[in-house]
């Protein structure tokens, strides 16, 4: 570790999850000499790629594991829908073009790829999904790194960027208790956002988002992130959002990862923490909705909620990983999660009146509404009266921050005085420029590796 | 961790607290039989444990892709727990049940047992020396090798019945048929649970890295003990059906198997012990690793010792070898039933349940 500082690197890299990993790699295979530094302990490396699953990718015919064909057009559709145009169009198509040449990049740098996962199986033509998760890919490359010469430190923590005339000098980082100088060539940031700092969340959102559970990494703090932002880099993406989904209540604060979602919500009656139901739980199939949801309960008083089904529909969802709360009546179900219970009884009743004779199909919209409830719920309407009861409490849990550096389609960071010289910028801190707003499943590691392999390979042309 | 004051889980209530955690993650499903299997079910029974343990090969996989190992709060350590349970199953399973305790634990005990059959032997060879005989023969005769090995196979294989019987009860197995071993046969041949799926093998001696060695290394173990047990049995019918007596020439049939064999098995052994001594112990079943490690050593032996006494056909080193040899193949033979030797047994009763469940339900 002491010998970090005594050399000149030619491409530091900032953060050691995908983007970075991509970065480091393109740029040692041209022989750089390059450095990651990683402010995670080596067990939790890899920000939150370790809880990622899946690569959107682009492909004119069957490619690797993914079946038919997704054209360009196609998949910017789907980004614009999630989007609501919040995106930078030319950004955006050149990601989903290269995405396709991305894929057997990965394969050849020792990424395996599975068919879709079960429950997924939407997802069979899109994405192709990483065997054994992210943290797997993670693995991978780190291994292939370690064969390229690539030299890491974790629990690095960087501080401070220095930048003298436009031109990127060095890096002020704290290893192993003490803060020591690292000269570079070049800069590849790839922290992430800045999700983990709750005061920052607090600042934009509000002091709810004290409440707010972190689905991933404690480590994506955004100090990197604030440093330029200090500096006078250029920013992109909303500073006050956070893309949250409604997750399992009782999860732990940070790096619950993807065993806290709940997918009861479409077949219960979601309420409150007064016992009142505030939307329709049957608007449309779970993973159109948990997203919205996040929002919904980060609108309800303490951010908290509540998701009461009955015995009916307790196999039609996926395992939670936390069991439920179960009793025999409403009145003992209230009590246990701290519900009124006269109100529940009263919402419930209220509910089981306005549901209507039907068939209930819990693969598809069914149609089975109830008639004259506010708010209706219109879809899997099924009377909650056959005991057990079981509730499930839900919070929101945030995935990721919006706001980032903003980038040109060679991955530049650009300041005060035009582009800096020699920074680069990918992955999730620079994801803002083409995701403004919602989020496409797998669009992530979309994002990150195709601006992590052109950030590596630009800073590699630049130390050259 | 030190904290936790929570009474320590027995090994099946442990390891199904982890694959609750699994079948709301799911991630690990491509990596071998034992998530396809899990993730058709909601609520685990013992039995469903005791299955989804024997199905796993530790091929750890799906430690090294796991977000929720140690430090994380939730310590999943899957291919640990599954092989505490595997043990402990072997242990309840095993008739009597004290001798499976004692060498699978004790790499002690099962060398005390390679000693006391090789003593057997020489005691043999000393007292019932025959007056006649050619080959092997001129030093145990054929008789007395008969009325030693045989009870010395069939007992064990009675007694792997037995425990087999057993678990066939608690895993809920259903009538069996040619398509379900034609399925775990497969399997067990190609070591499908240990190819990793859409991975490159699995991981074992380097961290997390792929790789193939485990499963040519057992490939050479399994398919050398499979030909040296073709030789023997070669050997009895070239005995009793064509009166052709030991010894063989190198161009007969027991003896294209066995050479071969015997280099496969003693390469194979020698290949998984280095490995093993290169493999993090805390991803197995940390008791047993002695007795794990005495088992493919004693294996290996039988496969070495086999070759030294064909080396020194002739010379004066034959008397003493075939102690040597005879006395592995008994410690092992009698063994078999208590000690690593069972895994192949019960694993291919895992595959076969396997091979009952529906698939693609989910």
């Amino acid at each position: 570790m002491t010998q970090l500082d005594k050399t000149r690197w030619d491409v530091i890299v900032v953060g050691g999850g995908n983007a970075g990993l991509c970065a480091a790699i393109e740029a040692a295979e041209t022989g750089a000499r390059v450095l990651i530094l990683e402010s995670a302990p080596k067990p939790y490396r890899g920000g939150n790629s370790r809880h990622t699953r899946n690569f959107r990718c682009m492909h004119r015919g069957p490619l690797s594991v993914l079946t038919g064909s997704y054209e360009e057009d196609e998949y910017f559709d789907d980004l614009i829908r999630v989007t609501k145009g919040k995106t930078d169009e030319h950004l955006a198509r050149m990601t989903i073009r290269t995405s396709e040449e991305c894929l057997p990049w990965m394969e050849a740098h020792g990424v395996a790829f599975q068919k879709s996962l079960s429950g997924t199986l939407s997802l069979s033509r899109t994405n192709a999904f990483f065997l054994g998760g992210g943290k797997a890919l993670v693995n991978a490359y780190y291994n292939t790194a370690q064969d390229l010469g690539v030299t890491v430190a974790y629990e690095a923590e960087v501080k401070h960027v220095v930048v003298e005339e436009g031109r990127f000098q060095g890096l002020d980082v704290l290893i192993g208790g003490s803060e020591t100088r690292i000269e570079g060539r070049a800069l590849v940031l790839a922290s992430g956002g800045f999700q983990a700092d709750l005061d920052w969340l607090a600042d934009a959102w509000g002091p709810a988002a004290r409440n707010f559970l972190i689905r991933g990494t404690p480590y994506n703090r955004g100090v990197v992130l604030r440093d330029m932002l200090d500096q006078g880099a250029d920013s992109v993406g909303d500073p006050t959002q956070c893309h949250a989904v409604a997750i399992d209540g009782r999860a732990a604060k940070f790096d619950g990862g993807i065993v806290t979602r709940l997918d009861c919500v479409p077949f219960s009656v979601v309420v409150n923490k007064d016992g009142e139901r505030f939307y329709d739980e049957g608007e449309d199939v779970w993973p159109k909705r948990y997203a919205i949801w996040g929002r919904l309960v980060a609108a309800q008083p303490d951010q908290v909620a509540y998701s009461i089904i009955d015995s009916k529909s307790i196999n039609n969802f996926m395992p939670s990983v936390f069991p439920p709360e179960t009793a025999d009546t409403l009145d003992g179900l209230a009590q246990k999660l701290g519900l009124p219970g006269t109100k529940l009884r009263e919402t419930v009743t209220a509910f089981n009146e306005a549901c209507q004779n039907g068939t209930f199909m819990p693969t598809e919209l069914d149609g089975l509404s109830t008639n004259g409830l506010t708010p209706e719920k219109t879809n899997w309407a099924r009377p909650i009266d056959t005991p057990p009861y079981y509730g499930y409490s839900l919070r929101p849990g945030v995935t990721f921050t919006y706001l980032g550096l903003k980038v040109d389609d060679t991955a530049r960071v650009s300041g005060p005085t035009g582009r800096f010289a020699n920074i680069w910028a990918a992955g999730e801190i620079m994801a803002g420029s083409i995701l403004g707003e919602g989020y496409l499943a797998g669009f992530g590691m979309t994002i990150g590796t195709v601006f992590g392999r052109i950030a590596g390979q630009e800073a590699a042309k630049h130390v050259a | 961790m030190s904290l936790d004051t929570t009474p320590a889980l027995t090994p099946v209530d442990e390891a199904r607290r982890q694959v609750e955690i699994c079948n709301a993650c799911r991630y690990c499903e491509g990596y071998c039989a034992v998530f396809p299997s899990a993730f058709s079910q909601r609520a685990f029974s013992d039995g469903d444990i005791t299955q989804l343990a024997n199905l796993c090969h530790n091929c750890r996989g799906c430690y090294y892709a796991c977000q929720y190992t140690e430090p994380h709060e939730f310590a999943l350590n899957l291919p640990a727990a599954l092989a505490e349970v595997r043990v402990e199953s072997w242990e309840r399973y095993a008739w009597p049940k004290g001798f499976a305790r004692l060498f699978q634990e004790s790499g002690v005990a099962l060398a005390g047992a390679l000693v006391v059959g090789i003593a057997l032997l020489f005691f043999a060879l000393t007292a019932l020396t025959p007056e006649a005989g050619e080959g092997f023969y001129a030093y145990l005769s054929h008789g007395a090798m008969v009325a030693i090995f045989t009870p010395a196979f069939l007992l064990p294989l009675v007694a792997v019945g037995i425990g087999l019987h057993r678990y066939w009860r608690d895993v809920d197995g259903r009538p069996i048929t040619f398509a379900h071993l034609k399925s775990a046969f497969q399997d067990a041949a190609r070591l499908k649970n240990l190819s990793g799926g859409a991975a490159n093998g699995c991981n074992f001696e380097d961290g997390d890295r792929y790789s193939q060695a485990r499963r040519h290394a057992h490939h050479a173990v399994m398919y050398g003990f499979l030909l040296c047990f073709a030789s023997t049995s070669s050997g009895t019918v070239l005995h009793y059906g064509f009166g052709m007596e030991a010894p063989y020439s190198l161009f007969s049939l027991p003896k294209l198997l066995g050479v071969p064999g015997g280099i496969l098995l003693t390469i194979g052994a020698t290949y998984l012990v280095w490995l093993k001594t290169k493999a993090d112990p805390d991803l197995g079943a940390a008791s047993v690793w002695g007795g794990e490690m005495a088992f493919v050593l004693l294996l290996g032996a039988t496969g070495a010792t086999g070759l030294a006494l064909y080396a020194a056909t002739g010379t004066s080193w034959v008397a003493p070898l075939l102690a040597i040899h005879l006395g592995t193949v008994l410690a092992f033979f009698v063994t078999t039933p208590y000690s690593k030797m069972v895994h192949g047994f019960y694993r291919l009763a895992a595959l076969i349940r396997d091979a009952q469940r529906p698939s693609g339900a989910v």
